[in-house]
Parts: C-alpha cells; structure tokens; sequence
C-alpha cells in the first residue's frame, strides 16, 4: 500500500487527533522550556521580548474564538454591515500605536490599573480601574473557553462539558507555570498555527470558486464557471432573490454602523490585556513597532475574513436553496445532529425554503458553524478540515490565557499587592500570582460550562466598558497635563454607569416588562455602540469637574512630561 | 529637567501631536470617511467586482490603518534621532 493510499484513508477524526496533538504537545513543550521564575518574568516577561516576537504573540492573543469562528460566520449574514467588526477591531490598533502603547511602555510599570493609580496619585482611581479590568478579563474568557468546548465536541466527539474541561487543565497548565514569559512564546506558536489553518481552505476555495488563489482579490474577481459575472453581483442577486437585503448593501443605520465601529476600535485600544503586551518589549520605539507588526499579521487574517463570508454564503446558498432535503450532504447531517442547523418543511414539498420572510423560511443556520464547516461545504480534503479545528483551539487557547494572565496580575499585583500587603515577598506575590491564576481558571471554566444566557450582551459590554472607562483616562492622562484625580475618577464612573444601565435597559430589558423596541434607542444606537456615546460622557465630566478642581500636585506633572520623551525607558518594574 | 532640556522637550511633544493629527486625520477619512459616511456616493464606482465604498469598508481601510502605523514608525524614528532622544 502506498503512503498515499494511507494519507487519503485517514478520515477527519484522525487527523483532528494527530493535528490537535501536536500542535498541543509544541505549547506545553514551550512553556515548560521558558518557565518564569520572577513576577517580572510572570507579569511582563522580563521586558525583554522582540518586536517580531510580541507582534506575533498580540496577535494571536487578540485573535480569539470570537475572530477565528465566529467572525467571518457574522460577516456572512449581515454583508456590508459586518465591516463594523472588520475596522472596528483594527482601526483600534492605530490608536494604541499613536496614542497609547509608546507613553504606557516608558511609564513603565507592569498594569493598567497600575498607571491610572500612579497617575491619578489616588487609591480610588486604582481600584475603580481593577474592577473594570477583572470585569472586562471576566466576560471575555467566559465566551473563549466556551469556544474551546465548541471546538473539542465537534470534532473529538466529545460532550461540550468535555471539552472545556479539556480546554481548562491545558491553559492552568502553561499560564501557570510559564507566566507571561511563557505565554509570550507559546502564542508565537499559537499564531502561526491559527493563521495557517485560516488562510490554506481559504485559498482552496477562492481557487476553487475564482481561479484567484489571493481570497482577497478572489471574492471582487469573476467566477471560475466562465460566465463572466462578477462574485458579488451574483451575491447580491441570490441574496435580492431570496428577499434578504443585498449583500453588498446591508441593513443598519448609518449612525449605527458609525458609533459600533467607533466603540469597538476605542474599546480595543482599551483593553486592558492589549495593552499589557505593550510592557513587554525593550524600547519605546519597539512598543510602536510591534503594534504595526502586530496589526499587519491581524490584518491578513481580517482581510481574509470577508473574503470567507462571501464564498460560504453563496456556496450555502447554492448547495440547499430549492434542494431536495433528501439529498442534501454529509456535513448537512452532521451539524443538524448538533442542533445548529436546523430544517423544519413548513410547506411539505420536501424542498428546503431558505428565505428572509421567516414565516416562509425553511432552514435555520447558526452562524458560528459556516468557518467550521466551509471547508466540508466545498469539499475540502480531511487534513484541511482537521487543520480548521486545530487553528480554532490555537485561538481559543491563545486568548484566554494572555486574559487569565491579566486577571491574575490584578489580583496578586494591583490588589494584593499595591492595596491589601504592600510588605508582600517576591515569592509570596509569585505565589498570590499563581493561585490566582488557577482560580480565574475555575471561574472562567464554571462559565464555560454553564453559560449565562446572555453572553453576546456580555461581549458588547465589555468592549462598551473599556471604551467607556479606561481610553479617555489613559488618553486625558497622557496628553493633558492639567488632568486631575477628580476628573479622571468621576468620568470613568460616569462612562461604566452609562454603559451599564443602558446595556440593562436595552439590551438585556432587566427594568421593563419586556426589551424596548429599537425605536426607543438613544439616537437611533444600538446596546452595541452606546460604548462611543460613553465614552464621550467620560470626557464632558471629566473635563468639567477638572476645571473646578485643583491641579495635580507637581510631581505628577513632571511624571506626565517624562512619560511623552522616548527616551531612558529602562526595564519595566513593580516599584 | 532644565530650562534648555524643556525647551526641545516640548518642541519634540508639538511636531509629535503634529504627525499624530495628521495621521488620524486619514485614519478617519479612510474608515469612517470612505467606508461609512460616503460610502453610497463611493458605491457608484466599482473596481472589478468591488464597489468601492464596499471595498474601503471591508477592506481597503484595514490595509490604510497597517501603512500609517509604519509610517509613523518611520517619523517618530526621525524625530527621537533629530531631538537625540534615540536609543
């Protein structure tokens, strides 16, 4: 028997088992190699990562579940409208490059919270800045482990309770032991992997639909089938056809589609295990660096993204619309057994329905499934498909360990340390490092496995809550000497109370009997956009209340004009 | 710092604010330009099969945002060499 015989009759299993394993058995091998032995090494890495290096490792921390699954799957259903995440999880990078990372890496410390407490010279603004650093942390490592148990019971043929758990032991594991050092490596890994397993179905189908092996250029080429038309024009006409809106065209507002995209690049710049990354490297002038590398290695999997959406739309739509449903294929099957695909013959014709009227529509799609399944909807080989499970568990993984590794220097460092035992050891901090770490885990694990019903509400929150607290303070704090505790305290109060009690009215309906209607929306913005009006809340107060308050005492001005001159950055430290 | 040392520092800071508000300047001309606010009157025009107020929104932007981080790379590594604050 040939070795090529063998390779084709591996099925997907296998090849899921063999892909899966190794790439596990390179993170765990890399973060036992580079173990951290200081809380500079656990925290920080020692500020001693390249660019290249930390670029990569951003990048794959920022690429979760979320981007790698779910993104291009949302993307499909809502065409035009999904730029909102496309530039909305980039533009941030900009912001962070020219207006953050350079001054927070010459401050030079190891925490957010740790410059709002230095620079706001007061214990409240500190611990304001905990909670929402832990609240953000919280909400985004919940949905990623849940991702990891996505992942794990489709393609293991494991229980989804499983598969967390499974998710679990592997991230305490290499957090644990290896701090941010070895997060830092294994993320280098981690992206490598991810991106690969993104990119290579990609390109077969945008050959496979185009000719265009560049998926970029694929989806605005004409179709491989020589008709001469133009991918997207036959998207917007299957798309018109079927009742929904052109792709091209979308459905949100223009204010809408404005303020989501402006609070989710301002809320990216503000999370807080973005910005962490940025205390990793040497020199100021790395800290720019690597958020351009960082931004371009995110870059070519977004760009990608839309690409993605386009092909496994119109493959979807021309594989089951007006098909018999006894003919549909095997993946078709699989994933209805699952329960996110769905199909309910409404009229009795044996035909599946797919339209936009949803007392007519047959078939209901979940979205997160269509970058799990594209490679099997057009008939990729098995390797292909496993590769895509793998690239989906490097995402999940790489996240939710960079956000555990936020948590737990919360914890031990801000709070712990700065607040409750100032007189703490090096060791007995590694150690309140550590346990913190396993305990974030065991929460974040608990959400995992027991979901709270609203975990996109919770998403959108936390990216609302970063927009709406921690930019217009860093931002104030580097760029307007005057600046003053007050200000920064009471606008970042103002932001979360904003964000929250707009989130529970609008989106989760906890203070009337039923969700308002869309009608009622502030402006016409949406739960997800309130971020940008939030935000612009904290700047007003915190402008107003500094103008009748005094000025910040003159070393904390001498420290803001230090912060802005490049130079003798030195290593980041905990004193 | 001394008198002389505040002097080049604020006049790094001022040429520095300069190229970032030049910058986020295209930034916002790209994306919320291009991609949103103009995006119908941009849709009239089409390169191959994109329409271009489509492409800036789901493309062309990202790829905007990835030069301007370099270029201000390039900049602020002329300027800290120009006011000896290199390193």
């Amino acid at each position: 028997m040939s070795s090529m015989i063998v390779l084709e009759g591996i099925g997907v299993q296998e090849w899921t088992y063999i892909l899966v394993g190794l790439t596990f058995t390179l993170y765990i091998g890399i973060a036992i190699w580079s173990r951290a032995n200081s809380t500079k090494d656990f925290y920080v890495d020692g500020g001693g990562v390249s660019p290249l290096a930390n670029g990569m490792a951003t990048a794959a921390d920022w690429m979760s579940a979320a981007s790698f699954i779910s993104m291009a799957g949302i993307i499909s259903f809502a065409g035009y409208d999904g730029a909102v995440y496309l530039m909305g999880w980039t533009g941030g990078y900009v912001l962070l490059a020219l207006l953050l990372a350079p001054y927070l890496r010459k401050f030079g410390k190891f925490t957010v919270p740790d410059f709002i407490g230095d620079r706001y010279y007061s214990k409240t603004a500190r611990l304001v800045a905990i909670f929402c650093a832990l609240l953000v942390s919280f909400t985004y490592v919940a949905g990623q482990m849940r991702g990891v148990g996505i992942v794990f019971s489709r393609f293991l043929e494991v229980d989804i309770n499983t598969g967390v758990i499974i998710g679990m032991f592997i991230v305490l594991f290499y957090a644990v032991l290896g701090g941010m050092k070895g997060i830092t490596y294994t993320q280098v890994a981690q992206y490598c992997v991810l991106i690969f397993a993104f990119m290579v179905p990609a390109i077969f189908i945008s050959i496979q639909m185009t000719g265009n092996p560049v998926p970029q250029l694929g989806f605005g080429s004409e179709l491989a089938d020589g008709s001469g038309t133009y991918l997207l024009d036959k998207l917007d006409g299957l798309s018109t056809e079927l009742g929904f809106n052109a792709y091209t065209e979308g459905s949100k507002s223009m204010i809408d589609v404005f303020a989501i995209t402006l609070a989710l690049m301002v809320g990216t710049a503000g999370l807080p295990h973005v910005i962490v990354r940025f205390f990793t490297v040497k020199r100021v002038k790395d800290a720019r660096k690597s958020a351009g590398i960082a931004l371009l290695l995110i870059v070519i999997l977004y760009t990608t993204a839309p690409a993605v959406a386009v092909f496994a739309r119109t493959n979807m739509i021309e594989t089951v619309s007006d098909k018999p449903y006894a003919g549909v294929p095997d993946w078709f099957k699989k994933w209805e057994t699952t329960g996110l695909i769905t199909f309910n013959d409404k009229n009795n014709d044996g035909h599946i329905q797919y339209l936009a009227d949803d007392t007519a529509n047959e078939l209901v799609v979940d979205r997160d499934i269509m970058v799990l399944a594209n490679p099997e909807i057009a008939k990729l080989p098995n390797w292909v498909i496993a590769l895509v499970a793998a690239g989906g568990l490097a995402a999940a993984l790489s996240t939710a360990a960079g956000l555990l590794l936020v948590i737990s220097a919360s914890v031990s460092h801000d709070l712990v340390k700065k607040i409750i035992n100032p007189k703490i050891s090096e060791k007995g901090e590694l150690i309140a490092a550590r346990l913190s770490a396993v305990g974030a885990v065991c929460v974040a694990g608990y959400f995992g496995i027991n979901p709270p019903g609203f975990v996109a509400a919770v998403v959108a929150l936390a990216f609302g809550l970063a927009a709406a607290s921690f930019f217009p303070a860093i931002i104030l704090g580097i760029f307007y000497k005057r600046m003053n505790k007050e200000g920064a305290i009471a606008g970042m109060v103002a932001g979360i109370v904003s964000m929250l009690l707009y989130m529970i009215k609008y989106k989760l309906g906890w203070f009337d009997e039923t969700l308002p209607d869309q009608s009622e929306w502030w402006f016409g913005i949406s739960p997800e956009g309130f971020g940008t009006v939030a935000m612009l809340l904290n700047f007003i107060v915190s402008i107003s209340i500094m103008t009748l308050t005094p000025k910040p005492p003159k070393r904390v001005q001498n420290m803001v004009e230090k912060i802005r001159i490049p130079s003798g950055a030195g290593k980041a430290t905990g004193h | 710092m001394d008198k002389n040392e505040k002097i080049k520092a604020s006049a790094y800071w001022r040429e520095n604010i300069k190229y970032v508000l030049l910058l986020l300047a295209i930034w916002f001309l790209v994306s919320f330009g291009a991609g949103i606010l103009f995006k119908d009157e941009l849709n009239q025009f089409k390169i191959a099969g994109f329409k271009l107020g489509f492409w800036f929104a789901q493309q062309g932007a990202m790829y905007v945002f990835v030069i301007l981080i370099f270029v201000y790379v390039r900049l602020m590594n002329t300027l800290d060499k120009k006011y000896g604050y290199d390193e």
